[in-house]
């Protein structure tokens, strides 16, 4: 029996994991459900050695344990199946398999590959999956790959004489749905074997395989239930909690969107992503998609920024048919992207604030053909005021800044570009409350501005708080679209219904 | 890690003070260290250069500034000047012996020389280094038309260039004989020589074009995160192929003050160019993965290996031993540059 007890984690002043604790039983599958950033994913992590807790302990079978990386993990009996897939796709079935754990098959040094393939072909009976374990794991399709992980975790069984627990991370978010049901067989089947904690955003799936259902909501364990004793919209219940505060999101300042039409999607669609898309941003209108991981939502956000070109259906900016083949087209258009990766896509974290602040448009300081540093820097410190940007000076280099202050320069560079269009992808991620409620009162000023505004997010709440419209998206199409006026916003229950 | 110890400290500082002060307590230890990186090269030029004046008195005699220093370290930093945005961007041109080879054939074989009948004067040299600017351009259309990584294109292209040098040259040495030609490299102007006051004015072009151009701007961004430049709309494309192109040109102008220097196209002319100019530039602080460092820099790394090569010159080194410390010095550079923490794997 795999137990958690009282185990915290913070990520500087953001609280992942506050005090959480539970147990997983022999023989048991049990679930795990929460809104992103509920801390899901770091009690996986903590549970599967790549992440250590601040505070808690962890026991397996009534002996207290430490889990300082995967390979200690492993001989407590936890293996976990990525959510990304971590298997190499250069390597063959039985390598990918044994990785790390060769040893039992060498010999003099050398290895058995024979004895290796042999064992590989065991451990995938377990799970019922057919293939030649020498063929090489990137000529699987997802489904069977998702099987190898499995196998490879049973694997597991053979090393160690600790009971088995079988971390799954969003198993089912790119599985179809009969590969859903021969991955809940081959789960049934296994329990006698292992114990499973499931995590996935479909409530219904959780309900349906487990036994018992862990809710858990701002790092925090909030209800334990049987899955016999529960329905979906109990679980939607208590996993979104709290009420809204209308103030939080400065919903006093949403003014009703007016004027002409920006940016227009008819039939948007790419091929076996997302279909059919329709809808009309106008100017000072923010408009929220919301969806599950898979839904296709994330893939909208990059066809719009001229990530992924669209196959079929048009888009139009400021009335004009246009085909977005690339990001700088999507520049040059008026659109301005806001990303979720501050690090990797937002800034060039080398280069000073001055430098970034103009990069999408360096005519601005440009004079006879020169970059006049003056006027580059007149510019940045103008922003660094109308933002109040916390920086020593706009010669600072961007790496030094807080989260919240890089989020407010790659504002800057869009607005100093003079896109007219923005698409925020998970603008407040990683950001702490405080930070979060500027970016909520940029927003405002934005939308007073009459820039229009397409927003994802990591919370149904903060949708609902700050758009004006909703669409929500399932499995590539959207399934509902709500009018979000301040003092009218729909409940999150009713967006989930159209979610999963 | 020391991003993500700065992402804490940051974090940490707002818990502490919410109101004013959540960047400045990390920023002001960075800056501290971010001098100390940036003026390291520095510090170890001047201590080179005291260390050797004290062990030969003759370093520190105008003679040997200008000739033993300054002449030898004219064609690194013009090479240099052509290589610093390369790898500023994160990419690496290996060409350079290639393209200096064919620049040097144009320029003997266009001027009087002792092997054929042509005599085109001012044309050589200008023909050369326009030759040279097109090979960088290939160099450039390959890498990015193609999409080959940098160091395979131009891999090809130096091997490319010596080939043709070689053949044209009949695989002999040929002499210029055009006075003007020989003036580049030792006319005097000012006490200093021409070839001097060519390296001086590419370095002052190279520096002109960092701080003051877009194409400046746009490479510390490509080096920075090519990802974040396309996201923003710098055309990622056309600066690559210009910063090659600007090699080229470079290499070009490197090639006429070679052939000027020796007074003769040879096939061992390049021998050795490409790994004083790498050394140099990351010597002098540039970083191999891009995004920083610069054209000052490299005019510091450069005089560092110049410097370095004088001294063991006066002190009766064996040249061999020069080579093996050139190789020293350039793993203990990248050692110490680079940020490696951040990184889980190094390939």
């Amino acid at each position: 029996m795999l137990k958690v007890d009282g185990v915290s984690k913070s990520f500087g002043s953001v609280r992942a994991l506050r005090d959480v604790s539970l147990e997983i039983r022999r023989n048991e599958v049990v679930g795990l459900v929460g809104e992103n950033g509920a801390g899901k994913s770091t009690l996986m992590r903590i549970l599967s050695g790549t992440m250590r807790p601040d505070a808690g302990e962890l026991s397996v079978d009534g002996r207290r344990v430490v889990l300082s990386d995967t390979r200690r993990a492993n001989e407590h009996g936890i293996a976990m199946v990525f959510q990304e897939q971590s298997l190499l796709l250069n390597m063959s079935v039985a390598e990918n398999i044994h990785l790390a754990q060769e040893k039992q098959f060498t010999r003099l040094g050398l290895l058995a590959r024979r004895r290796m393939i042999e064992a590989a072909r065991v451990h995938l009976a377990k799970v019922g999956l057919e293939v030649d374990p020498t063929v090489k794991a990137g000529e699987l399709n997802f489904a069977a790959r998702q099987m190898v992980e499995l196998a490879k975790a049973l694997a597991l069984e053979e090393r160690t004489d600790a009971p088995l627990t079988i971390l799954l991370d969003e198993p089912t978010s790119v599985l179809e749905a009969k590969d859903i049901d021969v991955l809940f067989a081959r789960m049934r089947s296994l329990k006698s074997r292992a114990s499973f904690l499931f995590v996935s955003h479909r409530l219904d799936e959780v309900l349906a395989i487990s036994d018992r259902v862990y809710v858990m909501k701002d790092g925090m364990v909030v209800a334990e239930r049987a899955s016999d004793a529960s329905t979906v919209p109990d679980l939607h219940a208590m996993m979104v909690g709290r009420d809204l505060h209308s103030e939080y999101y400065r919903e006093a300042r949403q003014a009703p969107p007016q004027g002409h039409v920006l940016l227009e999607a008819r039939g948007l669609s790419v091929q076996g992503i997302f279909r059919d898309v329709d809808f009309a941003l106008r100017r000072g209108e923010v408009l929220g998609i919301a969806g599950v991981i898979g839904s296709g939502r994330e893939e909208l956000t990059r066809t719009l920024f001229g990530f992924l070109p669209q196959t079929a259906g048009s888009l139009h900016v400021d009335g004009a048919a246009t085909m977005l083949r690339s990001p700088s087209e999507a520049v040059a258009a008026g659109i301005g992207y806001i990303p979720r990766e501050r690090r990797t896509e937002g800034l060039v974290m080398d280069l000073s604030v001055a430098a970034n602040v103009t990069l999408a448009k360096l005519d601005v300081a440009m004079s006879h053909g020169l970059i006049a540093h003056a006027r580059e820097r007149a510019i940045a410190a103008d922003w660094i005021r109308r933002l109040s940007i916390r920086t020593p000076s706009s010669a600072q280099v961007c790496r030094n800044l807080s989260g919240g202050n890089q989020q407010k320069i790659v504002l800057a560079r869009w607005m100093t570009a003079r896109s007219h269009i923005l698409i925020l992808d998970h603008p407040t991620r990683g950001l702490d409350v405080g930070a979060k409620e500027e970016v909520y009162d940029l927003i405002r000023d934005l939308s007073a501005e009459g820039i229009g505004i397409i927003l994802t997010s990591d919370t149904l709440e903060e949708t609902i708080g700050l758009c004006h419209t909703i669409l929500v998206m399932r499995d590539g199409a959207i399934t509902a679209r709500f009018d979000a006026a301040a003092g009218a916003k729909p409940t999150q229950v009713a967006l989930l219904e159209h979610m999963v | 890690m020391p991003t993500l110890e700065t992402t804490r400290a940051a974090a940490g500082a707002v818990a502490r003070r919410p109101a004013d002060a959540d960047a400045r307590p990390p920023a002001r230890r960075y800056r501290w260290r971010g001098r100390l990186a940036e003026v390291a090269p520095l510090i170890v030029l001047v201590a080179l250069c005291l260390c050797i004046g004290a062990l030969s008195p003759a370093f520190f005699s105008v003679r040997n500034a200008i000739w033993g220093v300054g002449n030898q370290a004219a064609i690194p930093l013009i090479l240099a000047m052509g290589a610093t945005p390369i790898i500023v961007m994160g990419s690496i041109d290996l060409s350079v012996e290639g393209v200096l080879s064919v620049g040097a054939m144009i320029v003997v074989l266009l001027c009087t020389n002792d092997s054929n009948a042509h005599d085109l004067g001012w044309w050589g040299p200008l023909l050369a280094v326009t030759a040279c600017t097109g090979l960088g351009l290939v160099n450039g259309l390959v890498h990015v038309g193609l999409r080959i990584p940098s160091f395979m294109a131009t891999l090809g292209l130096w091997f490319v260039g010596l080939g043709i040098g070689t053949v044209a040259l009949g695989g002999s040495a040929v002499r210029v004989l055009d006075p003007r030609i020989r003036a580049v490299a030792f006319e005097r102007v000012l006490t200093f020589p021409m070839a001097v006051w060519i390296a001086t004015a590419a370095f002052l072009l190279a520096l002109l074009l960092e701080r003051r151009t877009r194409f400046g701007r746009y490479i510390y961004a490509i080096g920075g995160g090519e990802d974040i430049a396309l996201l923003s709309g710098v055309p990622v494309k056309r600066v690559r192929i210009l910063a090659f192109t600007v090699a080229g040109f470079f290499t070009g102008l490197a090639a006429v003050v070679a052939a000027a220097q020796l007074g003769q196209a040879n096939t061992t002319i390049a021998d050795g160019r490409l790994f004083t100019t790498v050394t140099a530039v990351v010597v002098g602080g540039t970083a191999l993965t891009g995004g920083s460092g610069g054209v000052v820099n490299s005019l510091i790394g450069v005089l560092i290996v110049a410097v370095l090569a004088n001294g063991m010159v006066l002190l009766g080194i064996s040249p061999y031993v020069h080579e093996a410390v050139q190789g020293l010095m350039i793993i203990a550079a990248v050692a110490l540059s680079i940020r490696r923490g951040g990184s889980l794997v190094i390939k």
